[in-house]
């Protein structure tokens, strides 16, 4: 089958691609672009470590086509920090310890960062909804918990 | 969360210690929060090829005849990998420190052994060629009977799975069927005990199921060499064990990697590096081999199955007098780790408690199964399971307190293992006395004011006169003098044949039926408070727990 031009912007730059009709998102945006922040892990939608935000949603990329996201905006964990200066969600997980193996941690920022954007304040249980996507087979998600609800406090208090 | 007790042993401590108990920032963290972490499989390359496996769909069966013409032939292949294009088309993984004997091969040969086993390689340009090419590889199989079981196994006339190992049992030291332990006489033991308890403990295999899977990339670097991008646990042994299957020397293989995306032991076995390889090596083009989850479910190795039996003899005050283990490792068709797991599973009988009479055996056996591995304490874990439930049930049928239970059998230093070393830097007790605070659950006074550093030794040092035959051999007179071998074509030989009954040669000494117990291990509750020892020396440096850097007491 004939491939086809895909343009989306990806961490706010605007790329442009060729790809199968059958090419899924993550494997575009790792093999394709050569943004490898996102990961495989089941390729099935069940463990969210391939999790990117499309217009601000969070969503699977190995369950996404990409030619379906033409003319979107993509976020992936490359993109989170400002420069040198790292997303308070990106702060958190280091000071809290919510990463052994990282593997996950691409996936996990993203649907922590697509939590605070519509909610800056959540609970506890809010946020292992948020979460309930991603699998990590190494911190048993307390650390992971307490660092998006820390991100959320920093964020808050400089808003006030 | 850690907690530090700076309250136990505190005159055996230095507190000068500069990073344990504190907080330390991890070297990798910032680049796993900004997603710059780079995995085996976080690296591009142009003409990155793909390769894929035919597995086995039967347990157990001959293969009559391969066809990959198809497959050849189709859009977007390369090149086709038979099990004769590997150079040495048969490995043990810890034949690189010279334990076991070869006995898996790369791609099967004339038999396949468990449901997965890699058959042929297809290496192409995508994905989806591969995988679509894998399809039209035509096998011809003559299914053989199965084996699932391992004592089902071990049994006279069982199905040879594995030919290097025609008893189906890993032969330790080129001869024994298994792994041995004898301390006293626990048949006498159980004679006098006031109950004796018999139970099995089976686990199930379980899978590591770290979120990157098993996976390498390989590609030809400047040279001569070729660069791995590898997510192996054990990166050098995963490079010794490439060099060994492809004939290779070492130093054309250049291994990067010790990043790894969540291991568990689930990445030891060199499973995709030496087919990654030899795939560059054929095409002279960067070859990526990466399992998809359900090939990492189902055929990436788990950790064994292990079964053990237990039949204690126990007094009604408490004392553990005999402890009798028997363990079934289910290796599946391959050896890989298990034959080390079971010398763990030795190592750790019978548990962290002071027995008199002790005798274990421990079986790595072959089956039909997927090859299982490393995974956290194997060996031990499964054991330990086993045997702290056999504690609760004990504990029940004397009527005593679990936690007080443990307590009174615990190792206290200075007490002689089964193993005949003499235990130091024992914290059991210790353990118990803190998880029961943790809790509230109730101790008596005299289980409170227990110690591991008191208490043991004296009696509990001796080494107990230990059943022997007439040739002065623990166990059987003759673990069997050497494996049946196997010849062609032949009709699989009886596999096990029960040894003889063996003439038990009484001790001269009076059985060791715990002579005197110190005071500090009387029945409980016993009034009496335990013998008060003044605490031993303080020693330079947290020495009471480092084996490492203080000579082996």
């Amino acid at each position: 089958m004939a491939r086809m031009p895909v343009q989306f912007r990806l961490n706010g730059t605007d790329r442009a691609v060729f790809v199968e009709p059958v090419e899924t998102l993550l494997g575009t945006i790792r093999r394709g672009l050569g943004d490898f922040a996102p990961k495989f892990g089941c390729g099935q939608g069940t463990c969210g470590a391939c999790t990117v935000l499309v217009d601000g949603e969070p969503r699977l990329g190995c369950l996404t086509l990409s030619v379906t996201c033409e003319g979107r905006s993509i976020e992936t964990a490359s993109g989170l920090a400002d420069g040198p200066t790292l997303h308070p969600l990106q702060a958190a997980f280091m000071e809290h310890f919510a990463a052994q193996c990282g593997f996950c941690t691409p996936g996990m920022l993203m649907a922590a960062k697509a939590l605070l954007d519509r909610n800056p304040d959540p609970t506890r249980v809010e946020v292992v909804e948020a979460i309930a996507g991603n699998i990590c087979r190494c911190t048993g998600y307390e650390p992971i918990i307490n660092a998006i609800l820390a991100a959320a406090q920093q964020r808050g208090a400089r808003r006030a | 969360m850690l907690e530090f007790r700076k309250d136990l042993f505190a005159d055996e401590r230095d507190d000068n210690l500069n990073v344990i108990g504190k907080g330390e920032q991890r070297q990798d963290m910032l680049g796993h929060v900004t997603g710059r972490t780079r995995f085996f499989d976080d690296h591009g390359f142009d003409g990155l090829l793909h390769l894929k496996v035919v597995r086995s769909p039967h347990h157990h069966a001959r293969i009559r005849s391969i066809d990959v013409s198809a497959a050849e032939r189709a859009p977007g292949v390369k090149r086709v990998i038979r099990a004769q294009d590997v150079p040495v088309n048969k490995n043990t993984l810890l034949s690189l420190i010279g334990f076991g004997k070869d006995d898996e091969p790369t791609l099967a040969v004339d038999k396949v052994r468990y449901k997965g086993e890699p058959i042929v390689a297809i290496i192409a340009a995508s994905d989806a060629e591969a995988m679509a090419a894998v399809k039209l590889v035509r096998v011809s199989y003559d299914p053989l009977p199965t084996v699932f079981d391992v004592q089902e196994a071990l049994k006279p006339g069982a199905v040879v799975v594995n030919e290097t190992y025609p008893g189906n049992y890993f032969e330790y030291h080129d001869k024994y069927d298994h792994q041995k332990l004898r301390f006293g006489d626990v048949e006498a033991a159980f004679r006098t005990a006031d109950h004796v308890l018999e139970e099995r403990y089976q686990m199930s295999p379980i899978e590591h199921a770290s979120t990157e899977t098993n996976g390498t990339i390989a590609a030809p670097e400047t040279n001569n060499r070729y660069v791995v991008h590898s997510c192996a646990q054990g990166l050098f042994f995963s490079l010794g064990t490439t060099a060994k299957i492809l004939a290779l020397e070492s130093n054309r293989l250049h291994f990067i990697g010790g990043t790894v995306g969540g291991g568990f032991g689930g990445k030891v076995d060199s499973l995709t590096e030496p087919l990654a390889v030899l795939g560059a090596i054929l095409t002279g083009q960067p070859v990526r081999y990466v399992l998809g989850r359900e090939e990492e479910m189902q055929f990436g190795s788990p950790r064994g199955a292990e079964r053990h039996v237990i039949k204690d003899g126990v007094m009604r005050d408490g004392r553990i007098v005999a402890r009798q283990i028997t363990s079934y490792f289910d290796a599946g068709a391959y050896t890989r780790l298990s034959s080390y797991g079971v010398v763990k599973c030795v190592a750790h009988m019978p548990g962290p408690y002071t027995i008199p009479n002790v005798r274990g055996d421990a079986y790595c056996v072959f089956t039909n199964r997927v090859p299982a591995t490393a995974m956290r304490g194997f060996g031990v874990t499964g054991l330990d399971f086993s045997i702290e439930v056999q504690m609760d049930k004990l504990a029940h049928l004397v009527g005593i307190d679990p936690m007080e239970f443990r307590i009174l059998n615990a190792y206290r230093d200075g007490d002689m293992k089964a193993h005949r070393r003499v235990a130091h830097n024992t914290a059991l007790i210790e353990c118990v006395q803190v998880a029961a605070q943790k809790v509230n659950w109730p101790l008596s006074e005299t289980a409170r004011r227990a110690s591991s550093l008191s208490g043991g030794g004296g009696p509990r040092a001796a080494i107990p006169p230990t059943v022997t035959d007439e040739s002065g051999r623990i166990g059987r007179p003759e673990t069997r003098q050497a494996p049946p071998q196997l010849t062609p074509g032949a009709a699989p030989l009886p596999a096990y044949q029960p040894a003889p009954a063996v003439p038990v040669q009484q001790p001269a000494a009076p059985l060791p039926n715990y002579p005197s117990q110190p005071a500090a291990a009387a029945p409980l509750p016993a009034p009496t408070p335990p013998v008060q020892t003044p605490p031993p020396t303080p020693q330079h440096g947290a020495a009471r727990f480092s084996s490492v850097f203080t000579r082996r007491r």
